[in-house]
């Protein structure tokens, strides 16, 4: 069965994709509140926020472009979850197709939403004045460590997708993971933080891949902060994927 | 689109067994079921009729038991089974936002069809669809969307097709045009394993009827044999007259233990004439 993977991912990721298309208000709805934060930060806190460096939307998005991820992937369990309910997944999972098919496209069509309502926030940024001398290559570092990301939490969302008994209780989990830059070098150099947050702003996923951004888009060596993003993501990803695939061999013989 | 013709049963059932945590579903369910045939499977909420079809269909592994689909086992034969069933679950698994042509399309593409529109078009005629081809399917009513999701069932004419409570939850009239649909697929030589909990359904529809009740088949028969397990109407209506003693007591008016014993005696009666009538009504 495995000859289909791919022709059925397509087919079923086609399907997904026309959900997207159809109800595009799941992408203002994902990219709002980035967009509020952006606003918020940059015209309201932005004045007294001294960062040392120049313009505060471009201190900003990076830590902005990860909440919008975090804030999109809430859709993906919603999606996958409400497959569960209606019983298509379980229709699929009866026919004749290679199965990781169907959870490979509902990964994907995160993947291409989340990418959407990235070029959507990068798009207001620019309005906003976000400027950045990146060259290409930066530009598809940056891209690669977001879409590295973007997998990592769509697996975790795929966890409560399959698992969840209510969709708040499918889309609740994403609230954590937006407020999670807060307590990071997002918004504010992490050096003004008390002792105990500072320890605990330094060393979580989200300060080493917002730094790791940042660095690329002003053109600075990314130095270690890199390879511990990296080591973050692909960790994270690694258990998250086996717990989805625990909650699915539950839900799927 | 099966890998290769086998004889024998549509459906072979052996000593199934499956339990949640402490709660035994299924305690050795057997039974088969013949080649273009129309089987019911005939029992209360919670009697165990969807662990079965989600065990036919390789959604849930059995606990103990063996059991064939087309004569591949569900257990190692997996994919072949899958090749050679469709699933119409409990509630109509159709893409609500897609139209109903898409949700046809997008079918026939999962089994690898050839021409999937002309195939879309071909079922949208047969099941009166055609009209709202091209509506989305959260516009359909509840009947519109069963006759959707059985026409998705269709494509790739699978020898088996398992109908999952095909009825619940519909109105009189759409009820009518589902029953139409599975008696003409049945017609057509493909083998329906049809749960149900309306005496009705299964009365208008089988060809064999099963039972289950508390985990195991409890009856398994033609309507015809069924009906033999029951004593004839009137002589149970004799039987069951009330006798001397009975009218002394309900004349006389016992002490509570004795009167209510009598009073579920003489409830029996009204009651088992009225499910007599009722069948004899449908027929």
């Amino acid at each position: 069965m495995t000859k289909h993977f791919f022709g059925d991912s397509t087919v079923l990721l086609g399907r997904s994709l026309r959900h997207i298309m159809r109800s595009p208000d799941t992408i203002i709805t994902t990219t709002i509140m980035p967009i509020a934060f952006m606003l918020l930060f940059v015209y309201v806190f932005g004045g007294a926020i001294h960062t040392g460096t120049g313009s505060y939307v471009n201190y900003l998005l990076p830590g902005i472009l990860l909440i919008t991820i975090a804030s999109g992937i809430s859709y993906t369990a919603f999606r996958l979850f409400l497959d569960m309910k209606s019983g298509i997944f379980e229709r699929f999972q009866s026919m004749p197709i290679a199965r990781s098919a169907v959870l490979w496209a509902h990964v994907l069509t995160s993947l291409a939403a989340n990418l959407i309502s990235l070029v959507v926030v990068v798009l207001v940024a620019l309005l906003m004045g976000f400027r950045s001398g990146a060259g290409v290559l930066a530009w598809l570092a940056i891209a690669g460590i977001l879409i590295l990301f973007t997998l990592t939490l769509t697996w975790i969302a795929v966890i409560p997708g399959l698992s969840a008994k209510s969709v708040d209780g499918a889309s609740a989990f994403s609230y954590p993971l937006i407020f999670l830059p807060f307590i990071s070098s997002a918004f504010v150099p992490t050096q003004t933080m008390p002792g105990p947050v500072r320890a605990f702003a330094d060393n979580q996923p989200v300060t080493s891949i917002v730094n790791t951004v940042r660095d690329l888009f002003t053109q600075q060596p990314v130095g270690t902060d890199i390879w511990v993003a990296l080591a973050w993501c692909l960790g994270i990803l690694i258990v998250a994927y086996a717990f989805a695939m625990a909650a699915y061999r539950r839900k799927i013989a | 689109m099966t890998t290769q013709a086998v004889s024998g049963p549509a459906i072979r059932v052996q000593g199934l067994e499956k339990s949640y945590k402490q709660l035994h579903v299924l305690r050795g369910v057997d039974f088969e079921v013949t080649r273009g045939s129309i089987f019911a499977l005939l029992g209360s909420n919670g009697a165990g009729k969807t662990t079965v079809v989600r065990i036919l269909s390789t959604l849930l592994k059995s606990d103990a038991g063996t059991a064939s689909v087309h004569g591949f086992d569900v257990a190692t034969q997996a994919p072949q089974v899958r090749q050679s069933i469709s699933l119409t679950g409990q509630f109509a698994a159709v893409d609500e936002i897609l139209t109903g042509r898409e949700n046809l399309v997008l079918v026939a593409r999962l089994r690898h069809l050839k021409e999937p529109r002309a195939i879309a078009d071909d079922l949208l005629d047969r099941f009166s669809l055609t009209d709202a081809a091209a509506r989305k399917v959260s516009t359909y009513s509840g009947g519109m969307r069963r006759r959707l999701d059985i026409a998705m069932s269709l494509i790739g004419n699978p020898p088996v097709i398992f109908l999952d409570e095909p009825t619940t939850g519909l109105d009189p009239q759409a009820r009518v045009e589902v029953w139409q649909a599975v008696k003409k697929l049945a017609g057509q030589g493909t083998t329906v394993l049809l749960t149900t909990q309306y005496l009705d359904e299964a009365e208008q529809l089988a060809d064999r009827i099963a039972i289950l009740n508390e985990g195991r088949i409890i009856v398994n028969g033609t309507l015809a044999e069924l009906k033999q397990l029951l004593p004839p109407a009137k002589v149970e209506y004799i039987e069951k007259q009330p006798t001397l003693e009975d009218v002394f007591f309900a004349i006389v008016g016992d002490n509570g233990n004795d009167g209510t014993g009598n009073e579920d005696a003489g409830n029996d009666d009204p009651g088992n004439d009225r499910s007599v009538g009722a069948t004899s009504r449908d027929q």
